[in-house]
């Protein structure tokens, strides 16, 4: 195989890390949803962890971008 | 032919070359000054009546204080506040860094990791140097979690000492990705929207939503930056 098929399928293969991203990025906002619904004056209180959980799950996501874009162009 | 990665490319603006270091005066660097005489000029003019009952733009500017303070109290406590200006300066400087790359023609300089990677070991250096020197060698039990059993702990302080060194590869790898992924998408949403014809609306609409979504990701990337600040503060401060 030669080495510019192995980098795309390399490249390809690190995309399967965002199905445990969307997971818990379903989740988090699902339980946030549900927590807002059962309790409207937690409002506040959970909106400060909730952005933090979103932020630093999406960066697992960049980390997978960054390591698709590692194989791909070095 | 203009790759989505010609972006991030440093070009100098003068060339300065002092005893054989290229110490030019690039896009990088513009945008680096531009970032500080903004945050200066913001705060010197909002601040200029300094009345009691504010106006819409002190009003603005004693919120921002207000906010970075709230968080340096609920993430390290009354001891923090000696570090309100560093917390303070980070998130500007990093907010402001990640905001002048939305202007069109303007480099963002977070979108680099060296650049990141600075500001991130300037955070890591200053909280460990500052815990030692608060803590001297306790500052070491930092590593031995509470309430571990005592026969666990040459498994769990290798572990510990590991994630506590990944903080700034972390820190920088977040800001940096974020940043450059999102410009990187935006470039190549604009390079469809030749290709599609007749149809270039759709990607154009697209690119619209993703400056959007750029900008409110500039500010919370700048805000979670800031938070880990803050808490890594308070592991040196409060040692668990």
């Amino acid at each position: 195989m030669s080495p510019e098929a192995a980098r795309m399928i390399g490249a390809a293969v690190t995309v399967f890390a965002l199905y445990g991203v969307g997971m818990s990025m379903g989740n988090l906002f699902s339980t946030w949803i549900s927590s807002v619904a059962r309790n409207p004056e937690a409002e506040e209180k959970v909106r400060f962890m909730g952005m933090l959980g979103f932020a630093l799950t999406e960066s697992i996501a960049l980390f997978a971008l960054l390591i698709a874009l590692l194989i791909l162009f070095k | 032919m203009l790759d989505p990665l010609h972006q991030f490319v440093i070009q100098p603006i003068f060339k300065i070359n002092i005893a054989g270091f290229d110490l030019s005066f690039t896009n990088s660097s513009l945008a680096v000054v531009s970032a500080v005489v903004l945050i200066c000029a913001l705060f010197s003019f909002g601040l200029r009546n300094k009345s009691l009952i504010p106006d819409r733009l002190q009003a603005f500017i004693e919120e921002t204080y207000l906010l970075i303070a709230g968080l340096i109290d609920n993430n390290v406590g009354t001891q923090g506040r000696q570090y309100f200006p560093f917390v303070f300066s980070i998130f500007f400087f990093v907010l402001f860094g990640n905001l002048l790359g939305m202007v069109p023609y303007m480099f963002t300089f977070t979108s680099h990791i060296i650049a990141t990677f600075t500001l991130a070991m300037v955070v890591f250096l200053f909280v460990t140097i500052l815990g030692i020197v608060k803590h001297g060698f306790k500052f070491l039990s930092l590593f031995a979690p509470k309430g571990l059993p005592n026969f666990l702990l040459p498994a769990v302080v290798p572990i510990e000492m590991i994630s506590y060194l990944a903080r700034p590869i972390s820190l920088a790898v977040r800001l940096f990705a974020n940043m450059m992924a999102g410009h990187t998408m935006m470039k190549v949403f604009a390079g469809f929207a030749t290709m599609f014809g007749v149809y270039g609306f759709i990607p154009i609409g697209v690119n619209v939503i993703l400056t959007g979504f750029e900008i409110i990701i500039a500010i919370i990337q700048a805000y979670v930056f800031t938070i880990l600040t803050c808490v890594y503060l308070n592991d040196a401060i409060h040692l668990h």
